[in-house]
């Protein structure tokens, strides 16, 4: 269950372009990533790049100390699980059908989900707190229960390692914080989570590692010592204050809070 | 917001409820319906051999397959001989296996293309065949001939299609590409197949192409059966096997890739299965549009979207719709029907009210 992913000096770019040089942080099991930095710095191409789409241009990239260059798909795809942002598709499968798909990994090539798949596929969608999704009609539910839909079929890979791609983007404020709720619980279980966000008070909620990239290279460390003014200003060009308060049973949080001037 | 959002949770959970309670699975009952499916391509299979010139009667028809089985000798007419095993068995079974090709494509590239408006010919193939089949009747080719250039043509289109589309997405494929890439390909054959008409003698040649493309199957005989045959059932093995796998492609190329699919391997085995098919198709039966448009969400409103029921009922229906369709071709009027004309007079407005049931899903 320790897995641990590690980038090792490692470039990152499409054919002509290198985007981001010189990366290395890890993240291991139960720890919780979170990766801020503006539009175009390229948090999407790293993470597209850990999930094998992109091929990296230089260093590495292991888990458990194997480069993971000549893996196989599905060898992949059992350790490293990937939830894109809520989308609809073309056709009106069950909820329970998405979440299913993420036992593929784990099928033979001619084989569809056993019973034994779905109870898999049942037991992620319950971990979440949404089984009542499982007969409802993807393309019909709310953005927030499609977030939690795809979360349960990236759990159903069973994976140690899950990478986020903004996954409170378009929802409402409710579902946001439900939904980092759940992502900071899962960590908590024992699963390594890397997950891309706009918004700083994101990394304070979950108490996340931190990688900030900005035109000036890249940060990691704890959200308390990378989200300050400087970095922010550094990295975003806006002003921010960030203040702290006691919630209900006296523990202390952060938050960041834009300046208006 | 937290309110609201209570509240419209609510309906969901009680749906939810209901669904819960509904006695039998979604997985039984599109079994159920598929073994439903079965029985009515079994009774328009039958029932075909009763309707139009040389009907044979149901009882006559069983004695004749059940003595052919048991290897007992004949009672029956050697012209009722002929005709059922030299014309009519032929053109049932080309029927099933055109219907059935068309709709098993276009649900296939609806899938892999992400696009329900998809049919099989966006390749390319049906424009190939058809240029194919146009150049071999203008050289006055046998119909054996004609089946043959018009498959391979079919094949060279597609492949023109594969190639150009990877040397423009370079490596990275692209399924817009490739789709920009058939467009061109389809509407370039096209213009050879007018450039074939134009040049053709318009006394003889040229209602002879025009026939030809507007689909029939009242030339078919025992000699063409295998050329359709077999590359459908080359082609039906894998696409049926490796079903289940359609479901993720659907969500696209790189969530594909990350629920752990090859998906460039995956892709191209569809690709030069529904070609094989399609191509062997259009090059035995015609230009025949709207059956792998149609029937594949026809097939999805029965089954719903899993592949691993839904590719098996688009080879039923579509085997049965085409059947359907050639039969009435032949029936109703003492001149046969070009099938691709009763495909789109019954395949045009039943899809309008497809679009009206599920207008909830395109609006």
């Amino acid at each position: 269950m320790d897995m641990i992913l590690e980038i090792k000096d490692a470039s990152f770019g499409y054919s002509q372009k290198t985007v981001l040089r010189n990366i290395s942080f890890n993240v291991g099991a139960g720890e919780l990533l979170c990766l801020l930095g503006p539009n175009g710095v390229g948090k999407t191409t790293l993470f597209k790049s850990i999930l094998g789409f992109i091929a990296i241009k230089g260093g590495e990239i292991t888990l458990d100390g194997q480069n993971i260059k000549k893996w196989s798909k599905s060898r992949l795809a059992k350790a490293v699980g990937y939830v894109p942002q809520a989308h609809t598709t073309p056709f009106p499968y069950t909820v329970l059908d998405v979440v299913l798909m993420g036992r593929i990994a784990h099928l033979g090539p001619f084989s569809s989900p056993s019973r034994d798949d779905v109870k898999i596929a049942e037991e992620s969608l319950e971990r979440l707190g949404v089984s009542f999704l499982k007969d409802m009609t993807y393309t019909e539910i709310s953005g927030g229960e499609r977030q939690m839909a795809l979360i349960a079929r990236a759990l159903t890979q069973k994976p140690q390692i899950l990478i986020l791609d903004e996954p409170t983007s378009n929802l409402d404020y409710g579902n946001q914080v439900r939904v980092l709720l759940q992502i900071k619980k899962l960590s908590e279980e024992g699963i390594g989570v890397i997950m891309t966000s706009h918004f700083p008070n994101h990394a304070f909620l979950c108490s996340s590692k931190v990688v900030l990239l900005n035109k000036n290279g890249f940060k990691i460390g704890k959200a308390d010592d990378i989200i300050t003014e400087t970095n922010m200003r550094d990295t975003y060009g806006i002003n921010v204050r960030i203040t702290r308060l006691a919630d209900n049973h006296g523990a202390e949080i952060k938050s960041c809070v834009p300046l208006a001037n | 917001m937290l309110s609201s959002d209570a509240v419209s949770d609510e309906p969901l959970r009680n749906r939810a409820a209901a669904a819960d309670a509904r006695p039998m699975s979604r997985a039984k009952k599109s079994g159920l319906v598929l073994v439903i499916l079965f029985i009515l391509l079994l009774a328009i299979f039958l029932w075909s051999f009763t309707v139009g010139r040389y009907a044979v009667p149901l009882p006559e028809l069983l004695t004749v397959f059940f003595r052919k089985m048991f290897g007992l000798s004949a009672t029956w007419s050697d012209t009722l001989e002929t005709v059922l095993f030299n014309i009519r068995i032929p053109r049932i079974i080309v029927a099933l296996i055109i219907g059935a090709a068309l709709s098993v494509s276009g649900a296939a590239y609806q899938g892999l293309f992400r696009n329900p408006m998809v049919s099989p010919d966006i390749l390319g193939a049906s424009a190939g065949a058809g240029f194919g089949a146009a150049m071999a009747l203008l050289y006055s080719a046998g119909s054996l001939t004609i089946q043959l250039v018009a498959f391979v043509f079919g094949i060279i289109a597609v492949t023109l299609t594969y190639l150009i589309s990877r040397l423009i997405a370079k490596g990275n494929n692209s399924v817009l590409v490739l789709v920009l890439t058939g467009i061109v390909v389809t509407s370039l054959f096209s213009a050879f197949i007018s450039l074939a008409k134009y040049t053709a003698d318009p006394n003889n040649k040229l209602p002879e192409i025009s026939f030809w493309l507007m689909g029939g199957l009242a030339s078919i005989t025992a000699k063409n059966v295998s050329l359709v045959l077999i590359p459908f059932v080359i082609g039906i093995i894998p696409m049926l096997l490796l079903r289940y796998k359609l479901n993720a492609l659907s969500f696209g190329e790189e969530e594909a890739q990350s629920l752990g699919l090859d998906t460039k391997k995956i892709r191209f085995i569809y690709i030069l299965c529904a070609t094989l098919i399609t191509a062997s198709a259009v090059a035995t039966g015609g230009m025949i549009g709207w059956v792998g448009l149609v029937i594949p969400h026809l097939a999805r409103m029965l089954v719903g979207p899993n592949y691993k029921y839904m590719l098996p009922a688009s080879v039923l229906l579509g085997g049965a719709y085409l059947l359907l369709i050639d039969d009435l071709s032949r029936t109703i009027f003492a001149v046969e029907i070009p099938l691709s004309i009763l495909t789109a007079i019954i395949g045009a407005p039943f899809f309008i009210y497809l679009l009206f049931k599920g207008r909830d899903a395109w609006t």
